[in-house]
């Protein structure tokens, strides 16, 4: 947390500025779903605009793998590290920070200043490594729970998130039906595919079996296993992006302009996928890796419903926004569908857009005028007080 | 006759509001295909207590349904509504809408396998105005049928007596008629002639 006062930085229009994290510390056990128990934790976040005097104004962002609560904004001294969705969060943006208070959250196991693998096992003194359990969407759902009690917040006016974000914000709709009014879905999936887990499982495999892995107690050893990491982030990378999308960014242009019959990069595609994956290996913890993944993996709500998805939905009060794009082959549009007509199905409020957006997976995050649109209309729409 | 366009067509829209919400029951579930900026659903969600979603094709069209505060899944009515169940909706609506859909059967099939009932409203080419125009030798323009020939997005053009002929080839059930003028008033005698836009109940003969 940063108590110096922060230089004035010059802030573009629609920036929330100049922010800085906090933590809420919590001990009272949080039972997991896998049987497991952490006793004490701190969550990291961060908060933007003004939570009202009704306090009905708050809307909740879920991060998806490899982001965190660090949302909007900046932080004093580093300009460059602008939140992840800023494009969508701030002043007059989509999600405008003059209506609505919004909450950004690191969730638990994450490797952003939650308690997660990296940290300080309270009991042995030691890195937590292998011993972290595996946390759920459910858990982390709780745990978001506790933060916005901690917080005073008894109803989020909305829950936001894409990809893995929203899928935690269809299981708040079921965990507390009555806790979140609006919940907006973006490129979803209501549980992973055999295609997306095999994905997952390669990229997990690259991490455990690298040397630097060390059963996952490699801070012991004073490494990090980089190359399982920059593996796992390149397999994602390409499954972020669509065929075209790639095609269109990088074809078959070469790094050098002729083929030179060797294994160092040739292709630009090879660079961009070899600077992402060195860029991640450098700040992202691998045993947070894993149960990100394996979170992912176990999402399913309706399988305990005999896989009916309505009846899991049954549940759920909120009014839903639902958002895909055309070009996103990890969670296409039609898995967008199944939880519209499970939506249907039990006649709750949902409106579906499907962006006709070319980057695939990754355009959740992208500025497109229709799906920044389409949230804008939408969270125009949402009464505060 | 100088038309315009953009505000004939909503002022055409408003003229079948009324008797469709006369026709639906308070606090019915109703699907309106091809719903446009949600201006129907918000009626009938005023007027009768009515729930239910809009479908839509258009990008912009459903920017204004949502900014229009009704539920509007985006879709393409001509792949059907597989996304609802049969007979999950009291009525399924195609306001002025049938005679853009190219597959005319398969979404009236599709329409009153999901609804209970289907409500159809379309310009009728029968009207007089149009036969005249035609008899000149120009494709009809007018208040229900605003468009010139070169970017209208009908493509099934039809009358009252084709409408009435198909719904009996086809084991539908007229349970409601409204013919209009084109200023909304109702039309009692040689309808196909006189009567610019058409209303009607719809259900399947199931017997």
């Amino acid at each position: 947390m940063n108590t110096v006062a922060p230089p004035p930085v010059a802030q573009p229009p629609g920036s929330v500025g100049v922010v800085s994290a906090q933590k809420a510390s919590f001990d009272r056990p949080l039972q997991l779903r896998s049987g497991a128990r952490i006793d004490r934790y701190e969550l990291a976040f961060e908060t933007y605009g003004r939570l009202n005097a009704t306090r009905s104004n708050a809307v909740l962002v879920c991060h998806a793998l490899n982001a965190s609560h660090h949302v909007a904004g900046v932080y004093a001294g580093d300009s460059k590290n602008v939140g992840w969705w800023d494009n969508l969060v701030g002043p007059g943006k989509p999600l405008d920070t003059e209506r609505f208070f919004v909450l950004g959250v690191n969730n638990l196991g994450g490797c952003h200043g939650s308690t997660g693998p990296a940290s300080v096992n309270p009991q042995t003194g030691r890195p937590w490594g292998a011993q972290f359990p595996l946390v759920t969407v459910e858990d982390w759902v709780e745990a978001q729970a506790r933060l916005a009690d901690y917080l005073g917040i008894e109803q989020f006016a909305g829950v936001i998130g894409g990809s893995l974000g929203a899928m935690q914000a269809l299981q708040w709709t079921m965990s507390y039906p009555i806790r979140v009014r609006n919940a907006l879905v973006i490129a979803a999936a209501p549980k992973l595919s055999a295609q997306n887990i095999a994905f997952n499982e390669v990229a997990r495999q690259a991490i455990t079996t690298d040397p630097d892995f060390h059963g996952g107690d490699f801070y012991a050893h004073g490494v990090v296993p980089r190359r399982g990491l920059r593996l796992a982030r390149m397999l994602g990378h390409i499954t972020y992006l669509s065929d075209d999308a790639m095609a269109e960014k990088f074809g078959r242009a070469l790094r050098s302009g002729s083929l030179k019959f060797n294994f160092d990069v040739e292709f630009e595609i090879e660079s961009y996928l070899r600077y992402q994956g060195d860029k991640f290996s450098e700040y992202f913890d691998a045993n947070t890796y894993l149960r990100i993944t394996k979170a992912l993996d176990y999402f399913d709500p309706a399988a305990h419903y005999d896989g009916d998805l309505a009846k899991a939905l049954q549940r759920a009060q909120a009014r839903f926004l639902v958002v895909s794009f055309t070009s996103d082959w990890r969670f296409s549009p039609a898995r967008s569908r199944e939880i519209v007509k499970a939506l249907i199905d039990n006649r709750l409020d949902v409106s579906y857009a499907e962006i006709d957006a070319p980057h695939g997976h990754d355009a959740f995050l992208m500025d497109d005028p229709r799906y920044h649109g389409v949230v804008r209309a939408y969270f125009e729409n949402i009464e505060t007080d | 006759m100088p038309v315009d366009q953009a505000s004939s067509g909503r002022l055409a829209r408003r003229r079948d509001f009324d008797a469709i919400a006369e026709w639906v029951r308070p606090n019915a579930h109703v699907l309106d295909l091809g719903c446009g900026d949600g201006a129907l659903l918000r009626f009938l969600r005023d007027r009768r207590s009515a729930t239910g979603y809009g479908v839509e094709i258009d990008d912009a069209r459903l920017l204004a349904s949502v900014r229009n505060g009704v539920n509007v899944i985006q879709s393409d009515l001509e792949s059907g509504l597989s996304e609802f169940e049969s007979d999950s909706f009291d009525y399924v609506i195609l306001s002025q809408t049938l005679q853009a859909v190219r597959h005319t059967e398969r979404i009236l099939r599709e329409m009153l396998r999901v609804g209970r009932e289907g409500i159809v409203s379309f310009p009728n080419f029968g009207y007089w105005r149009h036969r005249l125009q035609v008899l000149g030798g120009n494709m009809p323009v007018s208040s229900n049928l605003p468009y010139q020939w070169y970017n209208t997005p009908n493509v099934h053009l039809f009358t009252i007596a084709d409408f009435e002929s198909f719904c009996r080839e086809h084991g539908i059930r007229i349970l409601q008629r409204a013919v209009m003028d084109e200023d909304g008033r109702p039309v009692a005698v040689w309808t196909n002639l006189l009567g610019a836009l058409a209303v009607y109940r719809l259900d399947l003969n199931r017997s």
